[in-house]
């Protein structure tokens, strides 16, 4: 009974989604009042059904309710109740439900933070919205219906992939569709100014809370996955351009040059039509996104269920909502023109080359992404663009992107010149390759004894020039709250840089074979194996090695890696065992037995790998700051028509 | 004003991409394998009181090589599909159970059946290394002349097996005549 009334208030979602299309959408078109003021409580109903539908499917999951079809498929009698409720998202059908859910979470967060928006310009941001949720909505029930009733009804599940069970994945999720669905707040912004045919402060004022705030939570979403990656999948790597991971990146950084632009529009009335391209951009990256995982047109190792059906349906939706926006655009574009100028050597300049290079990235992921795709589809041949492509082309391009990155914040807008900033900057590039190169000499003679790296010196000196030139800026500005979160989020990325630096430069693995009571050295650490036992917990078995690690005689960590076969699925998973520090980490994963008490063992030192998430969260924290900066929240004076 | 066209225009070209994209198999992967005579193999079977296992036993014969394990969910996915080709077409079928503990196969075995001729046992994985095998499953299927004449990678659809599979068993045993 309980899926029947979930699947009726899916249902019953579609129709005031349709609702809160067609009429809030017209009645903007031709001012009847009455239909523009049906969005807001069409959007609120809407986000009822489907709170609704989303608890009927979390009931069914944890009371094991095994005749859904969907859950006899995910979930499994021996699952503790955490992945019971995150098991919901555990597989295709459950993470799209959760994806509209969110998108209705966010509408729901629009009627309730619209105060300052005009109802008119409120009903159309609901209505493009809205009609996202009906494509969502359509493609659940069309092709993927979680409710769906499997009789007779096994009597248990097929459990949830043991890949999944893990309390990192179990948020990771909502975190980075939080960050996806964010964008189409901004999108529908977008399409709601080329409808209205006007764009104005007030309107980046509307948007750039919003779009921090999904930015925030694509930020962490993505931090979160590789540091999955990273202890879970046992390969000591932390990003390892897949396909699904290229899917979550090209958002954020359309994203990341969508928040530069806005700061252009508010401030200076220009780049109008190029922010709105973003926005439109951005989510259309997102739902590329889902395409690409959710079509199985691209292998991955996101190994999730697929099927070229369900691939068609999202690409016609894609084609309707991307295809749709840009034509509005290439019609209305031109009315965004910007009547304002600025000198060459000023900030607009550098948030334009921001942008420009942001922009270059994407399309380098995007062609990386799908250029094996591209030949496939020529029949050329089968190929794979790995790691050594996006290593080759990201780099030189992320140098004169933390140059700009420096220099940006100094400049004034409209017009500076040299001459003001010469000394100041002078100073600054003087400090920044002084310390940078002073840190990588200290790395290498007196502390750890790395070889001495050129690419580690740029990296630190990169680090450094972005530290500097944030506080040196902090130091002369009025210090809101905005500001303070665009210092805190460069602060990220020179943390985050660091560690990509030292990380990539100076980390070392090994794989080993070792007999109980046998030792190995790497990095000056000392790892001595003690030998394997077995061990089980409710839902696996595992070998667990055990292994001692010091240093010059001094014990500095027990690790227990294990090998776990997971008993419903029989799959085996590689649990490593990390001894996390902010300078290092120790990581072993445990191999295969052989001959005698012998095992294979993969050990690494990975130094400064935490800085990556340290500058990820950093970033999120300056995002939601920014957010909450007290101009977004005055009321502007009233105007009705946008 | 034409060139706000231009984001339209490079989207749709991306959408044609994609929907070609979308009829292709990115799990058909060229093997360099095929038309290559097949890597003998000379190795223990899983049925230990069965003896060795070699390859040259099968010369002549039109035969097909599934690769396995009972860690692997596919295969158990896979298997019904394998089970019903192999008696439906009176195949000979070897079976490489690969990188799995005896125990463990025989388990899945009785529990989901044995549609093989012979299996070979290949716990380090060395007889799929000869073999190219990218995981499990992976399907081969070998002429009488011994060479690889079709590699599956992934678990056979019922699909595959009328498309490809069964038409390249008929011409196999009609001397090589579609």
């Amino acid at each position: 009974m309980i899926p029947e009334i979930g699947h009726f208030a899916l249902i019953m979602a579609l129709v005031v989604s349709v609702v809160l299309t067609v009429l809030p959408l017209l009645g903007a078109t031709f001012s009847n009042e009455r239909w523009v003021a049906l969005a807001k409580p069409a959007a609120r109903m809407q986000l009822l059904f489907m709170l609704l539908a989303y608890g009927c499917l979390t009931y069914a999951f944890i009371t094991f309710d095994f005749s859904v079809r969907y859950v006899a498929s995910t979930s499994h009698s021996s699952l503790p109740l955490l992945y019971r409720i995150s098991g919901v998202w555990g597989a295709h059908e459950g993470s799209l439900l959760l994806w509209a859910l969110i998108l209705s979470l966010w509408m729901g967060a629009v009627t309730v933070f619209s105060r300052s928006i005009p109802r008119v310009m409120l009903a159309r941001v609901l209505g493009v919205m809205g009609f996202v949720a009906v494509g969502f909505l359509l493609f659940l029930l069309v092709t993927s219906n979680p409710f769906e009733r499997l009789i007779p009804a096994p009597a248990d599940g097929r459990s949830l992939n043991p890949l999944l069970q893990d309390p990192g994945l179990a948020i990771h999720p909502p975190m980075l569709y939080m960050g996806y669905v964010g964008f189409s707040v901004a999108f529908a912004f977008a399409v709601a100014a080329m409808l209205g045919g006007k764009l104005d402060a007030a309107w980046t004022r509307w948007v750039r809370p919003w779009t921090n705030i999904a930015w925030m939570f694509l930020t962490l979403g993505i931090a979160l996955g590789s540091w999955w990656a990273y202890y879970e999948l046992g390969w000591g790597g932390w990003w390892f351009w897949d396909p699904v991971e290229n899917a979550s990146l090209m958002p954020w950084l359309v994203g990341t040059a969508l928040i530069h632009s806005l700061a252009v529009s508010e401030k200076r009335g220009a780049f109008k039509a190029w922010t709105v391209l973003l926005a439109v951009f951005a989510f259309s990256l997102s739902l590329l996104g889902t395409f690409l995982v959710r079509s199985g047109v691209l292998t991955s190792v996101h190994a999730f269920a697929s099927d070229p059906g369900r691939g068609l349906f999202i690409l016609l939706f894609l084609a309707t909502v991307v295809g749709l926006s840009l034509t509005l655009y290439a019609f209305r574009a031109d009315r965004f023109k910007s009547d304002v100028s600025f000198q060459l050597f000023s900030r607009e300049t550098g948030l334009l080359l921001n942008n420009v290079i942001l922009v270059v990235m994407t399309a380098t992921v995007l062609l990386g992404t799908l250029y094996p795709l591209v030949l496939d589809a020529l029949g050329v041949g089968k190929l794979s663009v790995g790691p050594p492509y996006f290593n080759s082309v990201m780099v030189p391009l992320g140098i004169p992107l933390v140059i700009v990155m420096g220099l940006g914040v100094l400049l004034r807008w409209k017009r500076d010149s040299i001459s003001r900033l010469g000394t100041d900057l002078a100073l600054l590039v003087i400090i920044a390759v002084g310390v940078g190169l002073l840190f990588s000499l200290l790395l290498h003679y007196d502390w750890e004894g790395y070889d001495w790296e050129g690419m580690a010196a740029i990296g630190l000196i990169m680090a450094v020039w972005i530290a500097v030139t944030t506080l040196f800026w902090v130091w002369k500005q009025k210090r809101t709250a905005s500001v303070w979160g665009a210092a805190l989020a460069h602060a990220g990325m020179a943390i985050m840089i660091i560690g990509i630096s030292l990380t990539s430069l100076y980390s070392s693995e090994k794989d080993i074979r070792l007999s109980a009571g046998q030792q190995y050295q790497l990095a000056g650490y000392d790892f001595q194996f003690q030998g394997v036992k077995k061990v089980s917990d409710v839902s696996y078995d595992a070998y667990q090695g055990i292994v001692d690690i010091s240093r010059n005689g001094q014990p500095v960590s027990h690790l227990e890696p294990q090998k776990r076969v997971y008993r419903v699925q029989t799959m085996p998973m590689t649990e490593a065992g990390i001894d996390a520090g902010l300078f290092r980490d120790l990581f072993v994963a445990l191999g295969e037995p052989l001959e005698g008490d012998a095992w294979s063992l993969r050990v690494y030192h990975k130094p400064f790998i935490r800085w990556i998430w340290l500058g990820a969260i950093l970033m999120a924290v300056g995002g939601i700051l920014a957010a909450g900066d007290r101009r977004y929240r005055l009321k502007v004076e009233g105007r009705s028509h946008a | 004003m034409l060139k706000y066209f231009v984001p339209l225009g490079a989207f749709l070209l991306l959408v044609a991409l994609l929907a070609v994209g979308l009829k292709l198999d990115p799990r058909e992967v060229p093997s360099p394998f095929i038309g290559k005579p097949a890597p003998a193999i000379e190795a223990v079977q899983l049925d230990a009181a069965a003896g060795t296992f070699s390859s040259t036993s099968l010369k002549g014969k039109v035969w097909l090589l599934n690769v396995w394990a009972s860690w692997c969910g596919e295969c158990q996915r896979e298997h019904p599909v394998l089970t019903e080709l192999v008696q439906g077409q009176n195949l000979t079928a070897v079976g490489l159970n690969y990188k799995d503990a005896a125990s463990d196969a025989n388990r899945w075995l009785a529990q989901f059946g044995n549609p093989f001729t012979s299996i070979v046992a290949d716990p380090q994985g060395k007889v799929g290394l000869d073999w190219g095998v990218y995981g499990t499953p992976e399907t081969f299927i070998i002429d009488q002349q011994g060479i690889i004449r079709y590699k599956h990678i992934g678990p056979m659809s019922q699909k595959a097996v009328t498309e490809k599979i069964l038409p390249l068993l008929a011409e196999l045993r009609n001397g090589g005549k579609p």
